[in-house]
């Protein structure tokens, strides 16, 4: 009984600890090639696939949350009369957390389970296998171009993110809820700070584009060549993905905002 | 024709995607580059800084001319060293103008306000701004005026 148990903490830890070294396997050898410019058209439609597609859902959810958190805001902060306080509140929420966060999530689900999708399908379809034999290094072809296609593409969809929730809020607070506009911006102005916050965000949707876009690739090439290990595989993208953006996001913000 | 199409696109969004960084940096975050090329530094030594901190403001008659650029403790006249960065454009202060730490509205943030004085030379670059006062802690107000009442 005892033996039995053991077994299985063994048997598991085995098996996390090699998926992982799996995972640092496909990422190293995505990363460490000769650069080569006849990648760039690949990279290229990457960047359609994973970014261009993926404006209007980030785009709509930003103006959505931007919105409410105008709402959300205005409510509390009229009751102590300080609603001029309301543009920084919602311009420092959205550069420093939601922007990143919210983007993220959206990103690994719309982009990353698409691309664990599409590479667990090629495994299956034995794509894949047939590349190696016609002597097409899928790492080179298939994996590298959607590694650097979703990295470049999370940090810039995050802060069309933030912008169009600060847009969004603007119109709430000013145009419908009344707010002194001059208030709103030079408030919002006076207390963002470039370096302090809008790069420190930046950073945390660099980290996330990264871990994202890796989990992704990572679960369709390593995915079970059936259809049951298919929508296995895209599942844990976005429960993995989803989790990490979130456990990152508190130790990123412990890292960088020093108390 | 398909290929020339998502290279526009993709160039479309990298460049709205810089167009966002910008509004970020200039409308939301008020950053501006080459500000602190044309400035000169004062000098000006305070009992007490109370909350000032630095990249607080520098004000005349409530205009920002400057920021704070530093803070620190002065070993020789054992009270805080503070050192204003002043737009270069302010170039006539008189040398007995007077530095006084205050606070925008009842809870706001503090900023340095400087009052002119009447002499005809002007302050230039790294001297020092001797008439000082110092910022008001609410704290001791308070503490002062119960000791006079009991």
């Amino acid at each position: 009984m005892l033996i039995h148990a053991l077994k299985q903490i063994g048997r598991l830890s085995l098996e996390i600890l090699s998926s992982m070294g799996r995972a640092l396997r496909l990422l190293s050898s995505a990363l460490i090639r000769r650069p080569d410019h006849r990648n760039i058209p690949l990279v290229i439609r990457q960047i359609y696939q994973l970014g261009v597609l993926s404006i209007l859902i980030i785009v709509c959810s930003g103006f959505a949350i931007g919105a409410v958190l105008a709402l959300q805001g205005y409510t509390q902060l009229v009751r102590v009369g300080s609603e001029s306080a309301l543009g920084l509140g919602v311009a420092l929420v959205l550069v420093m957390e939601i922007g990143p966060v919210v983007s993220a999530l959206l990103f690994a689900g719309r982009a990353g389970s698409a691309v664990t999708a599409e590479i667990g399908l090629m495994k299956a379809t034995e794509q894949l296998a047939s590349m190696e034999m016609i002597g097409v290094d899928p790492i080179t072809r298939i994996i590298a171009p959607r590694f650097w296609g979703g990295f470049i593409v999370l940090p810039l969809l995050a802060l069309m993110f933030s912008v169009v929730g600060i847009w969004a809020g603007s119109l709430v607070a000013v145009d419908w809820l009344g707010v002194y506009s001059g208030s709103f911006w030079s408030v919002m102005e006076q207390g963002v700070n470039f370096f302090d916050h809008v790069i420190k965000g930046i950073i945390k949707s660099i980290v996330f584009g990264f871990v994202v876009i890796w989990i992704s690739l990572y679960q369709g090439y390593d995915s079970l060549p059936t259809s049951e290990g298919l929508s296995t595989a895209t599942t844990n993208t976005v429960v993995f993905s989803s989790v990490w953006i979130l456990v990152l996001d508190f130790f990123l913000t412990l890292m960088m905002f020093e108390l | 024709m398909q290929s020339l199409k998502i290279e526009v696109l993709v160039g479309v969004f990298l460049l709205l995607s810089l167009l966002c960084l910008g509004f970020l940096a200039v409308k939301v975050s008020g950053f501006s580059l080459g500000k602190s090329n044309d400035r000169y530094l004062l000098y000006a030594h305070f009992e007490q800084v109370g909350g000032l901190t630095v990249r607080s403001k520098v004000a005349i008659s409530g205009v920002e001319i400057g920021q704070v650029l530093a803070i620190e403790y002065d070993q020789k006249t054992m009270n805080a060293k503070v050192t204003l960065e002043i737009d270069s454009s302010i170039s006539s202060m008189p040398i007995d103008s007077t530095a006084s730490i205050l606070t925008e509205g009842l809870l706001g943030s503090k900023y340095i306000s400087i009052s002119l004085g009447a002499e005809d030379q002007a302050l230039s670059g790294g001297d020092e701004i001797f008439d000082t006062q110092s910022a008001v802690i609410l704290e001791e107000l308070i503490g002062k005026f119960l000791i006079e009442q009991f």
